[in-house]
């Protein structure tokens, strides 16, 4: 047995207590609160369970330093996971700290010294603030030093507190004084003994109550010799814990393990904690000296997996996505086997499943699986030969449970999604036909007949691929398919897919799918013996929604156009100067800095594209998602170093500044300064959301171009305009780990290649705005802050909430000639290739905002197609999704 | 709240799902009530605009109050929430009304009552109560306003605990049977409100059951300060509450995972009243009543809930569907909990 193996003892670090870290005081002292709270960071790595924070120091206010340090812990999400312990001397202090934590803590301490009226005074203020207390062993007399005396006060606390208090028993934790041993002063010797004995008839006694001990004040008399310090330690802690010691203040970092001790040392130390010898000090002194200055410990590799059976070996592999030896286990158990279809039937589909079972209940993540998925792949990949020899052979086939074709539609180049679907359904013993992106509709469908797959899977990110889907939808009808559809991607929705696509596909039915998690289970069912049965349950359940959605359309008002102009964003021109760009005409970044960029990266969306939900940092401590997402972000920081240095992506980018006015609602772009020749018009679109106000102020019903300076001011404005890429080469890398069975990596470098993308877009904007158009040239912010949008301006994106017509983007990359500068195209639903890519427009004003269009009605839609030079159904068309009506 | 009121009560929520009110922001914005409106006669003169401070409402336009009440109790609500959600000194200074607080509780908690008492005469086999809302504030007690110095505070505990009490003892001036401290985004507001209400019962000598109800701030499944649901339950349990719960958050369908995970460690009696779904583009919320209900039939057809209600964006037709929907079950049994010293920092210590 060793210490750490004791599930019932736990740690209390005590780094940050300024009577026991002179290197904590010091640091308080200095009011380098900074590095002090990395100390409470570092115990709680280390593993400490509870912290424990003391600033009783003379010459320190205590109460201010309790005050100031519990509150910067509340700030740092990877601390305060863990509950604080509250120590000091001084009920003021005490008080002080209570007031400052949103946690259930533990207070240390309050005892019987100063009587029984003021303990209970104490207890019941303790109760109020709801915290747990360490009870010590002291009262009127003095600190109790044997056994009966430590006893006989816990004993009385005990029942004062659950008597009179109704206190809980459990939330009583008694410290009976530890002191220190072998100090040379005979009476001294038996403390250890007295301490473990008290804790003993505690524990028998008094039910539901802990014990606990400030555990370093043991070793006192061998301060300077940290290696014998932390034998004595382990050695106290063997016998004590035995005894029913449950909590302990100890340097969680710096504990040694039991059966790590030397023997003779040992003994040695084991004689003076229980006084087994008169002489027992003496000679731990004469030892000690041999380890002054020695320490530190390994860790092994665990490896004992590898002794189960061959099945068990496999499953572990695959659920801890661990490659190194599944070759050779897939040898071995190709070997015991009649057939190679064999092992892939029987012990890997026997793992993959614990790994859908695992999956299925929320206890593997997502990158887990995928890395199952890679493993299994290695596997397999290790059989073909030998199935292709057995094939030619007899000429039979491996059966699948079904075969599904996936695409992305055409117009829309984003995949990822797509390909977890894909790897979680292969996964599952599905054949997947990936026919990648922008796949026209002919194309799939031929596919499809001529792999007579059982399903297909259509994906889509931008808004225009809905459409796409519903035309894909209406081919399948026409050419009498009559097999499921399956809907998934960003934009699509269940109440798309029901409105929209379900009436276009009669002869079978379509179904959405919310996430990869879900794949397997809709596609087995759908194909399952009762498969009519859950497509007829689709069927009703998408025709409420539908009816539903069509109910709720016509309850929602809106303006007309001419009353949301006048409720336009008030950006108050008669006090604004807008400020004149560096330039006027556009500036190119070609092969920039990977590493610059890489630190702008927000990777909270990294998370969610492996559907990991939660915020980043605070997702890596997550008691679900934790392990999961550290693993995953170690091997994003690995990859993403390689590909810095390997260079596997190249970023371009383009940026551009023009005199620009607004006309009405749209924004005119001029070629020069005299502001007499027109080089292009941006047309926004207009909230036509009917406000009600709440707070006596109205909220303005905004367009982008209330942003820009009207021609009638007379005022010089100027707009701006980027489109920047982090995934030219990305294709080629994606290609490389296809063709290697590595999904995970294929993915993970599309999922880096999108996030560099944005950090590039990110780090471009606070450029443009500290130099190249320097409206804002003293900004000084935090990643974090320029993450969180803190900053003066914005730069939308055409086809996003505030601009939703993606067709605007032909007009900014034409004025950018973005394909020549940055090696950016556009498709002909205007998504942008590569896919890691960003654009939008550059807008300064200190009162610009973010905000969704939202649905608009017919009256704005005319009057848009009028001002793009589109007839009413093409405008219809490009807007369909914002359509607060149903055009005819 | 007299002795007998409590035993009924207690006697209520053993037998069956108990249905409280839902959203009282949102049905008071049907009446489009402006500037003057809010003022009444009583504030006309005040020096600044009150439009907005839905809790004046109950001195300036208490017949909206009443009848809000009222339609909520005509659809089956056992339990009526008083309109005092910003009703701390705290809150009103928004309106610089500090010194209206105390006032305002008293008479939001007496319209409450006097709507609850007609209708329990006029259903004496039905019961009505009346629980005194306690809302959050607009402060945080824990986290800073100020990013560039995270150890600031705009408010204090003490500053909290003075504030809660007046308010405590306004609403049991007026009435009410139930404390309810709700919508908790930041834990350590809610203990501040927990001691100053049990510092009030010390004052006037009486004790009421009180309710807690947490909120979930995002799909992390934490509140705003951070804390996991479970790690709320034990930062709250030293209450010893009547219930606790969550509401407001997103809709009935996404906080369930955190409704399973309190109630699977509660000890005591577990209430919910979730949005009427997320809030749309527009910010609207728009599940249907039928939509609402039916994710709020599974909760109780697995027994997870004693209370149930709404909050944002419900009104009675969404309280009638869910104590239809509900009906059919009976309430959630209080597990087993062994006994554990249960400490929590943003997450749940266990030990013993």
């Amino acid at each position: 047995m060793t210490n750490q193996a004791s599930t019932s003892f736990i740690n209390i670090g005590e780094r940050t207590n300024v009577t026991g870290s002179a290197k904590f005081r010091k640091l308080i002292e200095q009011d380098d609160y900074d590095a002090a709270l990395t100390v409470a960071r570092q115990q709680v790595e280390n593993g400490a369970q509870i912290i424990d924070v003391n600033m009783d120091e003379g010459l320190l206010d205590s109460e201010k330093a309790m005050q100031t340090f519990l509150n910067l812990l509340a700030a740092e999400p990877d601390i305060s996971r863990v509950p604080i312990m509250i120590d000091s001397s001084k009920w003021s202090v005490i008080e002080t700290g209570l007031k400052c934590v949103q946690g259930k803590s533990i207070v240390n301490s309050i005892s019987l010294k100063e009587g029984e009226e003021q303990f209970l005074e104490q207890a019941e203020k303790i109760r109020l603030y709801g915290a747990a207390t360490v009870v010590m062993a002291f009262d009127e007399e003095g600190q109790a030093d044997i056994a009966d005396r430590k006893y006989e006060i816990c004993e009385r606390a005990y029942k004062l507190l659950t008597e009179k208090l109704n206190f809980p028993p459990q939330d009583i934790i008694f410290d009976p004084n530890v002191f220190a041993v072998a100090t040379g002063i005979e009476e001294h010797n038996n403390y250890a003994i007295e301490f473990i004995e008290a804790t003993k008839r505690i524990r028998e006694n008094l039910p539901h109550a802990h014990v606990s001990g400030g555990i370093s004040n043991l070793s006192f008399s061998f301060r300077g010799n940290n290696f014998v310090r932390e034998a004595m330690h382990s050695v106290f802690l063997f016998h004590a814990i035995k005894a029913g010691l449950d909590m302990g203040i100890v340097n969680a970092g710096q504990l040694m393990v039991y059966d790590d001790i030397p023997a003779e040392l040992k003994e040695q130390v084991e004689d003076v904690i229980l006084n087994r010898r008169d002489d027992a000090t003496d000679r731990l002194l004469d030892a000690a000296e041999a380890f002054k200055g020695e320490g530190g410990k390994k860790q092994k590799q665990d490896l004992t997996w590898r002794e189960g059976t061959v099945q068990e070996r496999i499953t572990h592999g695959l659920v801890h996505g661990i490659s190194t030896f599944i070759t050779e286990d897939t040898e071995e158990a190709r070997q015991n086997a009649e057939r190679p279809l064999h092992v892939i039937e029987g012990p890997l589909m026997d793992g993959m499943n614990v790994v859908g079972d695992l999956f299925g209940s929320g206890k593997m993540f997502l990158p887990q699986v995928v890395k199952s998925a890679r493993v299994m792949k290695q596997a397999v990949a290790h059989l073909m030969p030998f199935m292709e020899e057995e094939k030619a052979a007899s000429g039979e086939a491996q059966e699948s449970n079904g075969k599904i074709l996936m695409a992305t539609v055409k117009g829309d180049v984003h995949d990822i999604g797509k390909n977890i679907v894909g790897v979680v359904l292969q996964c599952n013993n599905y054949e997947v036909v990936d026919m990648g992106v922008m796949v026209p509709a002919q194309s799939i469908l031929e596919k499809a007949r001529e792999e007579n797959v059982d399903v297909i899977g259509l994906s889509g990110l931008i808004t225009p691929s809905l459409d796409e889907m519903v035309n894909v939808a209406s081919e399948m009808e026409r050419l009498e398919f009559d097999i499921p559809l399956l809907i998934g991607g960003a934009t699509t929705s269940r109440i798309h897919t029901a409105v929209k696509i379900d009436p276009s596909y009669k002869k079978d039915q379509a179904v959405y799918v919310t996430d990869a998690s879900r794949a397997v289970g809709v596609v087995s069912k759908l194909l399952s013996a009762e498969g009519a049965n859950y497509k007829q349950e689709i069927k009703e359940s998408y025709k409420t929604i539908a009816e539903k959605h069509l109910a709720s359309q016509q309850n929602k008002r809106r303006l007309s156009i001419e009353k949301a102009r006048e409720n336009a964003h008030n950006a108050e021109w008669e006090t604004t100067k807008p400020t004149k760009p560096t330039f006027i005409g556009t500036k190119t970044f070609t092969d920039f800095d990977l590493a610059k960029i890489a630190e702008f990266i927000d990777w909270t969306p990294f998370f969610a594209t492996w559907e990991m939900n939660g915020q980043y940092p605070r997702i890596l401590n997550d008691d679900k998602l934790g392990e999961a997402a550290t693993n995953l972000f170690n091997d994003a920081q690995t990859m993403l170093k390689k590909m810095i240095e390997e260079k596997w992506v190249t970023a371009n980018g383009v940026i551009g500044f023009w005199p620009a006015n607004s006309v009405g609602d749209d924004i005119v772009l001029y070629e020069d300064e005299e502001r007499d020749t027109q080089k292009a018009t941006f047309h926004s679109l207009r909230q036509q959301i009917a406000r009600e106000s709440t707070s006596g102020k109205l909220r303005a019903n905004a367009a982008l171009s209330d942003f820009i300076a009207p021609k009638d001011t007379g005022l010089e404005d100027y707009i701006g305009g980027f489109a920047v890429t982090a995934g030219i080469g990305e294709d080629i890398k994606a290609k490389e780990f296809d063709d290697a069975g590595d999904d995970y990596s294929k993915i993970m470098v599309s999922a880096l290649s999108d996030r560099l993308a944005e950090a590039f877009a990110e780090y471009m904007h606070l450029q443009v705005r500290k130099d190249y158009w320097g409206y804002a040239s003293d900004e000084t912010m935090s990643n974090e802050e320029i993450i969180a949008e803190k900053y003066q301006g914005i730069r939308p994106a055409p086809g996003y909430p505030a601009q939703p017509d993606h067709t605007e983007k032909e007009t900014l990359f034409n004025l950018l000639d973005a394909e020549n500068q940055a090696g950016i195209e556009l498709t002909e639903s205007y998504a942008m290739w590569p896919g890691a890519a960003v654009s939008g427009l550059y807008f300064s004003h200190p009162s610009s905002y973010y905000f969704g269009v939202g649905k608009i009605e017919k009256d704005q839609v005319e009057d848009y197609a009028k001002r793009k030079g589109w007839s009413l159904e093409t405008a219809e068309k490009w807007l369909s999704p914002i359509l607060n009506y149903i055009p005819e | 709240m007299s002795l007998d009121r409590i035993e009924k009560f207690k006697a209520a929520v053993k037998e069956r799902i108990l249905i409280m009110d839902g959203a009282m922001g949102t049905m008071i914005q049907r009446y489009k009530l402006d500037e003057a409106g809010y003022r009444g006669t009583e504030y006309a003169k005040w020096n600044q605009d009150v439009k907005g401070n839905n809790d004046l409402l109950s001195i300036t336009q208490p017949h909206i109050i009443k009848e809000i009440h009222s339609q909520y109790l005509e659809v089956g609500a056992d339990i009526i929430g008083t309109n005092t959600f910003n009703a701390t000194t705290i809150s009103m200074a928004d309106y610089s009304m500090e010194s209206e607080a105390y006032k305002i509780n008293v008479a939001a908690a007496k319209i409450a009552r006097e709507t609850a008492d007609e209708w329990e005469a006029k259903t004496p086999e039905k019961p009505r109560f009346v629980a005194g809302a306690v809302g959050p504030t607009n402060r945080t007690a824990s986290i800073s306003p100020d990013v560039n110095n995270p150890g600031y505070r705009n408010v204090t505990f003490d500053e909290l605990v003075e504030a809660y009490k007046s308010q405590t003892k306004g609403l049991i001036e007026g009435g009410v049977d139930i404390i309810i401290i709700e919508t908790i985004f930041d834990t350590l507001n809610a203990k501040a409100a927990g001691f100053a209400v049990l510092s009030a019962f010390k004052e006037v000598g009486r004790e009421l059951p009180v309710m807690i109800s947490g909120t979930i701030t995002d799909l992390s499944g934490r509140n705003l300060s951070g804390q996991t649901p479970e790690a709320f339950y034990n930062s709250m349990s030293h209450l010893n509450p009547f219930s606790i719960g969550l509401n407001c958050s997103f809709g009935a369908e996404h906080l369930r995972p955190a409704m399973q995970e309190i109630s699977a460690v509660s000890n005591v009696y577990v209430s919910a009243y979730p949005n009427a779904g997320l809030p749309n583009e527009m910010g609207e919320y728009d599940e249907t009543p039928e939509e609402m209900a039916g994710k709020i039939e599974g909760w109780a057809k697995d027994g997870l809930i004693n209370l149930i209600g709404g909050c944002c964006g419900s009104t009675p037709e969404h309280i009638a569907a869910i104590a239809k929907a509900v009906a059919p079950y009976p309430p959630r049994q209080i597990p087993e909990v062994p006994v554990k010293m249960r400490l929590s920092g943003l997450e749940p210590f266990i030990h013993g």
